[in-house]
């Protein structure tokens, strides 16, 4: 990066009582220049990965594998779509779009708590007391986010919710976190550039003096963030967030909820180059008076916030490279409670993934009658997330060194799922 | 033999002696005594007071009382220290030198009371050349009137977190009345109410969860969210794991793999939860949310069957399985749903309080408050499948504990003033593995460095702002505060009541630290603030960037610092106030202030 000479007495002077610039100097000086926009559709083409996260354990029988008939079957109908399968009668507009992505049947998975099975889903590893595994968003940005230096915003953004983190990768790979209106907080700090620079360069004097005392990881951990925030500030990029700016009819068609909101702005945000985005729906907890919610709540958000997402990425020729998955902690019980409600189920549920070149329109795997059971090869996290890496040409032989210099490899080992790519 | 037990409760010239048991009703002394008489002399005089003469030994001869300004527990402290170093040498690490007073003295501040020492009170600390000056400030910051309330806060905040969340009362839906909740807290803490007294009341807590209700309890807003949804499987799991330590949640939908915990002991410990009930009552004005938590006759969930009310639960096969109230240790209760005949939150309180998880689980949970890691990670699992790092250590203090009146501030004194609190971050070659974030189990060879949790760096930066936020009143003062978190903080909206936190060592964090409204009032150079009352202080210009470095870190400047803060003023044209503005938002941004360390 080509950085202008120092200018301004006061910098000068400044410089010449310390010894060595730093690279966040470096940084602090791009907010002087005239900021050189990178064109906003950078990210174009490049490989990225959008997770469609349903906090609370969505019900996939009732939305993905129906068992119309059966007493666990609850009283959806399911339709025909445009892809080879049948789906929920609510959700009409996705069913238009299922040739763009395909259902995994045949999910079968151990955890039913819910930080258990959100850490699981999100990492492709169950809890261990003795190391913390880095999340989907986390993984993708170190293998993604590393090989685009001119990506000056965060590489792993997090959208209505926190998603989960980057454990051993360490903080410069934690998930941005912003709602679905994309406001970023405190972004102004409202002095002269020159004097940042200032600022910035004693700061990482006492920063470096700090770390240098041997007091473990995380001091110099937050260095690195320091010095990712600056970029932040520093970059045209953040426009990307400014999703208000979309025309009104593009608004429209994704949806005036957060979840639409959050869809658009995954799509801006990929566009400019982000490798990971993860959009956040709540609310699948349905222990209670499931079909009600579903039917007036959940599936009219869903299926206008997801398929206007995959119309567009595919209208914009984003969908051969950006991965889409839909997934939440686990599935819910094919037998309905005393509450017209359904309990946590792990055993068997479906997900959902396309795009970046898996094989889109299909159901990939089977449960049986009730949806009780999967029939024959079942798929677990780490399956999935091995094929989404495959998909996004990310070498499943790379192996990590966790801090203890535990090696670990990408996805845990997991095996492509057969069908999907 | 008359059986008797009698507390003492003192402040700097003053104690109270209670004496229970006594036939035929409690005595109570309160006296007056010079501060620098010791609380040994006390024994005898008590003897005398109550005028048996026949009375127990046990009066003179509790040691918790006497203990806490003479030598702060010094045989617990001991023990701590011996069974510490017995890990050390059986791993063949050196520990870490001691930390700096000016470290110690604020990482003691920071974890007692929830901010940074003032320069006033870290100098006050440095400068003391007596032997006992840890203890002093140990037992000041505990049981001086002083300190008081800024206990109880962080107490109270520490608390609020684990009981109902940083979200609970503030999310469409919450009968939780934070304030309500906060209100017992603070009563709490500032009385120090034993441990077990305080979980009893949470536990079986029946009233209205707003202040200014004539029933008003606040203790019910733990549950108050908890009872009735799902089958009160929110107040299961989170009674199990904050008293107990044990996560049974993972056996609510069968039996867990990596647990040994019965799918059966989950719903036999949800059915002391089946009577419970809570009302909600909607906003109302001037008290907020207001609901009210009850007990009812449960006629199991047959629905007529009161003698014996009983649970059903689903086993994996499928085939439905009954449950009736046992506590985790096997313990039966009468199955009665009849309020009157049995009360099962009552019961389970009581049983709650006699397990030895109760006590092991607190002093776990204090341990990893003050060393940043417990004896098991996480903290609040205890479950079999979870090996302590330091078992005959937790055991010890686990009945220290207990034996000592369940008195949290004892606990807490003996943690900060043993050997391995007492550490430098600093690691050597000996010690670097020994690093949890590297996956090790911890040694505490030396002190982990730690992030201030949100709320300590939010009162830290209030102490560096004094002045902005004088006159408000307390809730007034909570209100901002949580305003000012709730943009770091998400709730899952699960049944389980999981949140997260963007806060630590993110880049919002950052953001906030660079050019949030707190941020810029501190290093405001307006009439009145902090730099302004600096620089138009008598004190010498050396003194006056001395005094940020103090006031930030706890510590004087090292030349090296003096120096960058004279290039910031030259850098500002000489003007020596734009520079120190500029010095100090460096020093709030260092990770020396954002640790605690």
């Amino acid at each position: 990066m080509n950085h202008s000479p120092p200018r301004g007495m006061n910098r000068r002077h400044f410089m010449s009582h310390l010894a060595g610039a730093s690279a966040m100097v470096g940084t602090a000086l791009a907010l002087g220049q005239t900021l050189r926009a990178n064109a906003a559709t950078m990210g174009k083409n490049q490989k990225a990965a959008i997770l469609l996260w349903m906090g609370g354990g969505p019900s996939s029988i009732d939305l993905w594998d129906m068992k119309p008939g059966a007493n666990t079957g609850g009283p959806f109908r399911p339709i025909a779509t445009n892809g080879d399968v049948q789906i929920c009668e609510h959700l009409p507009m996705m069913a238009q779009n299922m040739d763009k992505v395909s259902i995994v049947r045949s999910m079968s998975t151990r955890e039913a708590d819910h930080m258990r099975g959100r850490y699981y889903m999100h990492t492709g590893y169950v809890p261990n007391p003795n190391v913390v595994h880095p999340s989907y968003g986390s993984v993708i940005a170190h293998q993604l986010g590393a090989q685009r230096p001119e990506l000056k915003i965060p590489s792993f953004i997090s959208v209505g919710g926190e998603s989960e983190g980057p454990g051993f990768l360490g903080m410069a790979y934690s998930p941005f976190s912003v709602n679905s209106n994309g406001r970023v907080r405190n972004l102004n700090l409202g002095i002269a550039p020159d004097r940042i620079t200032n600022r910035m360069q004693a700061l990482k004097m006492m920063e470096s003096d700090f770390i240098n005392q041997r007091r473990g990881i995380a001091a110099a951990e937050h260095a690195k963030v320091l010095g990712k925030t600056l970029d932040l500030m520093s970059s045209r990029q953040m426009e990307a967030f400014r999703v208000e700016k979309e025309p009104t009819g593009v608004k429209e068609r994704y949806g005036n909820t957060n979840f639409g909101r959050g869809c658009l702005l995954a799509r801006r945000l990929v566009e400019a180059g982000v490798p990971f985005v993860e959009v956040n729906l709540g609310g699948w907890d349905n222990h209670q008076n499931i079909f009600n919610t579903l039917e007036n709540n959940k599936l009219p958000e869903l299926d206008r916030g997801m398929s206007a997402l995959l119309e567009d990425l595919a209208q914009r020729g984003m969908l051969d490279s950006t991965a889409v998955m839909w997934m939440g902690e686990f599935g819910r019980t094919p037998n309905i409670n005393g509450n017209t409600g359904r309990d946590h189920w792990a055993r068997s549920w479906s997900v959902l993934a396309g795009g970046a070149g898996m094989k889109p329109g299909n159901a990939i795997g089977k449960t049986n009658e009730d949806g009780s059971r999967v029939e024959g090869q079942s798929y677990s996290s780490e399956d999935l997330m091995a094929t989404v890496c495959k998909s996004l040409d990310i070498d499943l032989e790379t192996t990590f060194t966790s801090a203890s210099g535990r090696p670990m490899k990408i996805a845990n080992s997991g095996k492509l799922i057969e069908g999907l790519i | 033999m008359i059986a008797v037990k009698v507390e003492v409760r003192t402040g700097p010239r003053w104690a109270i002696i209670l004496g229970t048991n006594l036939t035929p009703k409690p005595s109570v002394f309160c006296m007056f005594y010079p501060s620098n008489v010791s609380l040994k002399f006390l024994g005898p005089l008590v003897l005398l007071l109550l005028g048996g003469g026949a009375l127990s030994p046990a009066i003179a001869g509790r040691p918790d009382s006497e203990n806490r300004t003479d030598n702060a527990g010094a045989q617990q402290v001991a023990q701590i220290d011996k069974m510490i170093v017995e890990v050390w040498e059986a791993y063949q690490i050196v520990p870490s030198k001691l930390a700096t007073d000016s470290e110690w003295c604020r990482r003691v501040f920071l974890d007692i009371i929830g901010r940074i020492p003032t320069s006033d009170e870290a100098t006050a600390f440095v400068v003391d050349n007596s032997n006992d000056k840890k203890q002093k400030l140990v037992a000041t910051l505990l049981h001086d009137d002083l300190y008081t309330e800024e206990f109880a806060r962080n107490w109270t905040t520490v608390w609020t977190n684990l009981l109902i969340g940083r979200s609970g009362g503030t999310t469409n839906g919450s009968m939780v009345n934070r304030a309500g909740m906060q209100k017992f807290l603070r009563d709490s803490f500032a009385r120090n109410k034993p441990y077990d007294q305080f979980v009893h009341q949470l536990i079986s807590a029946t009233g209205t969860t707003a202040p200014g209700d004539e029933n008003f309890n606040g203790a019910t807003n733990f549950l108050i969210d908890k009872v009735n949804n799902e089958k009160a499987s929110r107040a299961t799991a989170a009674t199990s794991k904050l008293f107990l330590g044990l996560q049974v949640q993972c056996t609510q939908c069968h039996n867990h793999p990596f647990n040994d915990w019965k799918q059966q002991k989950y719903w036999e410990m949800n059915a002391f939860f089946r009577q419970s009930r809570a009302v909600g009552r909607g906003m109302q004005a001037g008290m907020g949310n207001v609901a009210t938590l009850t007990d009812q006759d449960f006629a199991g969930e047959n629905g007529n069957n009161f003698a014996e009310a009983e649970v059903y639960y689903e086993m994996r096969n499928g085939l439905v399985a009954v449950a009736y109230p046992v506590f985790v240790d096997g313990t039966e209760i009468d199955r009665s749903g009849y309020v009157k005949q049995t009360n099962r939150r009552q019961q389970l309180a009581d049983l709650t309080i006699k397990s030895p998880y109760f006590s092991k689980s607190i002093v776990n949970r204090m341990w990893a408050h003050f060393l940043g890691y417990g004896f098991t990670s996480p903290a609040d699992d205890l479950g079999p499948h979870n090996i302590p790092t330091h078992p005959a250590l937790l055991n010890y203090l686990g009945q220290e504990f207990r034996s000592h009146d369940h008195d949290l501030r004892q606990l807490m004194s003996w943690i900060v003033l043993s050997k391995p609190y007492g550490l430098s971050s600093r690691q050597n070659k000996s010690n670097v593995e020994d690093d949890p974030l590297l996956g090790e189990s911890p040694k505490f060879s030396h002190f982990y460095l730690r992030q201030m949790r949100a709320e300590q760096l939010y009162e830290s930066l209030i102490v560096a702002t004094r002045g902005a936020q004088q006159n408000q009143s307390y809730e007034e003062q909570e209100r901002i505060k949580n305003n000012w978190l709730q943009q770091f903080t998400t709730a899952f909206g699960t049944d389980e009541g999981g949140e997260s936190t963007s806060f630590n060592g993110t880049i919002p964090q950052v953001l906030m630290m660079f050019n949030g409204d707190m941020m810029k009032a501190a290093t405001s150079t307006a009439e009145g603030s902090f730099i302004d009352q600096i620089v138009n202080s008598n004190m010498s210009r050396t003194r006056k960037i001395g005094s940020l470095f103090w006031k930030g870190l706890g510590r004087k400047p090292k030349r090296a610092e003096l120096a960058l803060a004279q290039s910031l003023i030259n850098a500002n044209g000489g003007d020596f106030a734009e520079g120190l503005r500029d010095m100090w938002w460096v020093i709030l941004n260092t990770n020396e202030f954002i640790f605690i360390h």
